[in-house]
């Protein structure tokens, strides 16, 4: 019987007419790093708002480090530390001020301040910048000095919401492996929404796939790859894809078909061994392949077959763009 | 709950930091000290509240005493001075921090914390107190060079400070309410205007005998008419008990009002909704 750091049942949220969480049911074990995916206005934030205090759920139930979220907010804050979206820190405060200010609202005395901070300032290798103001700071350091401030009081479960949007390739790659040393070194629990596949991918031991508000599928990656078999057939067409999709669908050993704008994206066992007969049934059809690709199944592939939607369209639209 | 946080901690022998709640003072404390600190860093907030009533005390004694000391047993820089005090601390606020913390989102990040939600407003206010009291002192120095003595001498400076300060809080509970509620720093900017009527429709500049018409009606009903009498029987007249309590009750009117106000908008905010 594994100890869960995050459970919830038929957790749900609405504003007004909007229903922003639909009845999750979540069971984020003790020690893993949780990966909630989905694309912008998926319901994370509110579901990550609900599970840190600030936000009352509708109806549901949720229990963050064995304690209530509804009826416990206090025991609840203790046990967990959060960074939320864009790195809300005080400009005018420096670094070292704004980690001291944290660990003080936790009940620290100024010894234990003194080492976590002593401890923290190596983890997120921030140099002598905690000296400055915050308002100095770069995007990313912003970010570490967030991470740093909700470990002061070394909590058990720690939410990132979207701790790399915005960020460039390089800053989003440290606060990565950040992320990965909380983890294996604090053994804190991760639980972090992101919109990006690669971070999904990169940090989850679990993902679970939310949109419009609920859980679309929930595993490890590799396993949810895995169903999807072994070989995805990309075919970007001119024209109708619709038709493409009848073109093709009749091969034998084809597993699936999804359709995404001109894109298909076609699941088979044994790529290698039907690519050309995906080729040929589209010259047959006298349809114009303006690509024809074999790769491995990712994440969006496994976004795509469930919701039908890819998630990342605006990275696809602008590698368009490039070609 | 117990997290394997034994699997391999960055340095096994160190003592394990735990959480609790820092209790109410602590955080008042924590959360004033921070509001403190952010006042030298902001000094185009402050500056003003250093001219203006150096400003107004010179340009109303330069243009009105001659006039106003035909008005027989009229010290006029005396019946200034509580002008000048209240202009240094009348919305004298770091409500326009908590606002940018509102929008910033900094303030989720403290309410993520177990701090004391009424701290969350009163670190602020204990800031304000400390800062309205620094603001005064020039006024009082510049008091005492161009020759107002107290009456009541030095501890009626005490009680004038005093006074002063708990008016400041009282008034400025309105700015934080405005802040609190909208979370919009256009709108607490905004609130500067009931600066306006304050403290101007009240005797300001002539004694309320003096005044006419309209004004004669309308500073009756201004809590700061009778701030401003009191302040002034204390440097004018000595310790006269119904001037000091009117100008308690004024504040206490103002406070009445202001304070339950910012409370409400207070639990609006953090409340989950």
């Amino acid at each position: 019987m594994p100890d869960y750091a995050v459970v919830t049942e038929k957790l749900r949220r609405s504003f007004d007419d909007l229903v922003a969480v639909d009845g999750i049911d979540l069971q984020v074990r003790a020690g893993e790093i949780y990966g909630f995916l989905g694309p912008n206005g998926a319901g994370k934030s509110t579901a990550v708002r609900m599970l840190t205090t600030l936000l009352m759920p509708t109806s549901g139930t949720a229990f963050v480090a064995g304690r209530d979220v509804i009826r416990e907010p206090v025991e609840v804050r203790l046990r967990i530390g959060a960074a939320l979206q864009d790195a809300a820190l005080d400009p005018k405060q420096t670094g070292r001020e704004l980690l001291r200010l944290q660990g003080r609202l936790y009940g620290l005395s100024g010894r234990d301040i003194d080492m976590r901070i002593g401890e923290l300032e190596s983890l997120i290798e921030i140099g002598d910048a905690i000296k400055r103001q915050v308002g100095t700071y770069s995007g990313g350091m912003k970010r570490r000095l967030d991470l740093a401030a909700s470990l002061m009081h070394n909590p058990e479960v720690l939410f990132l919401d979207e701790p790399t949007t915005g960020l460039d390739p390089i800053s989003r790659s440290r606060i990565w492996d950040e992320v990965r040393r909380i983890n294996r070194e604090l053994g804190v629990t991760i639980f972090l929404t992101t919109q990006y596949l690669e971070e999904a991918d990169a940090l989850a031991d679990r993902i679970g796939i939310i949109t419009h508000g609920k859980l679309a599928i929930e595993g490890a990656p590799a396993e949810l790859k895995r169903q999807l078999g072994s070989d995805v057939i990309v075919a970007r067409v001119d024209g109708d894809a619709q038709d493409a999709k009848r073109a093709v669908e009749s091969i034998e050993a084809i597993e699936a078909v999804d359709v995404y704008d001109e894109e298909l994206s076609i699941r088979v066992a044994n790529g290698a061994g039907f690519i050309s007969a995906v080729a040929l049934a589209l010259n047959e059809s006298s349809i114009r392949v303006r690509e024809l690709t074999l790769r491995t199944p990712t994440l969006d592939d496994v976004f795509l077959s469930v919701t039908g939607g890819r998630l990342q369209r605006e990275e696809a639209a602008s590698e368009e763009a490039e070609r | 709950m117990s997290a394997p946080r034994n699997s391999a901690p960055i340095a096994p022998e160190r003592r394990a930091v735990t959480a609790r709640r820092a209790g109410f003072v602590r955080d008042v404390i924590s959360l004033g000290g921070r509001a403190l600190r952010s006042i030298p860093r902001d000094p185009e907030s402050i500056i003003p509240a250093l001219i203006v009533p150096v400003f107004f005390f010179a340009v109303n004694v330069g243009a009105l005493q001659d006039v106003a000391e035909a008005i027989p047993g009229l010290d006029y820089k005396a019946f200034q001075l509580p002008v000048a005090i209240i202009f240094a601390v009348t919305g004298v606020t770091r409500a326009n921090i908590l606002v940018l913390d509102i929008q910033g989102g900094y303030f989720d990040r403290l309410a993520l914390t177990p701090v004391n939600r009424l701290a969350m407003l009163l670190g602020f206010m204990v800031a304000d107190l400390v800062l309205v009291m620094s603001l005064s002192i020039p006024v009082i120095v510049l008091g005492t060079i161009v020759g107002v003595r107290f009456e009541t001498g030095i501890l009626g400076i005490f009680a004038f400070l005093g006074i002063a300060g708990i008016w400041a809080l009282a008034y400025n509970a309105f700015p934080y309410a405005v802040a609190l509620k909208t979370g919009n720093p256009a709108a607490v900017n905004s609130s500067f205007l009931l600066f306006l009527p304050v403290t101007f429709l009240t005797t300001v500049f002539v004694p309320e005998e003096a005044l006419t018409g309209w004004m004669s009606l309308v500073v009756k009903f201004n809590p700061v008419t009778y701030l401003l009498q009191g302040m002034r029987s204390l440097i004018s007249d000595g310790w006269v008990a119904s001037d000091l309590l009117a100008a308690l009750a004024g504040i206490g009117a103002v406070a009445a009002l202001s304070v339950p106000l910012a409370m409400w908008s207070l639990k609006g905010r953090v409340r989950r909704k």
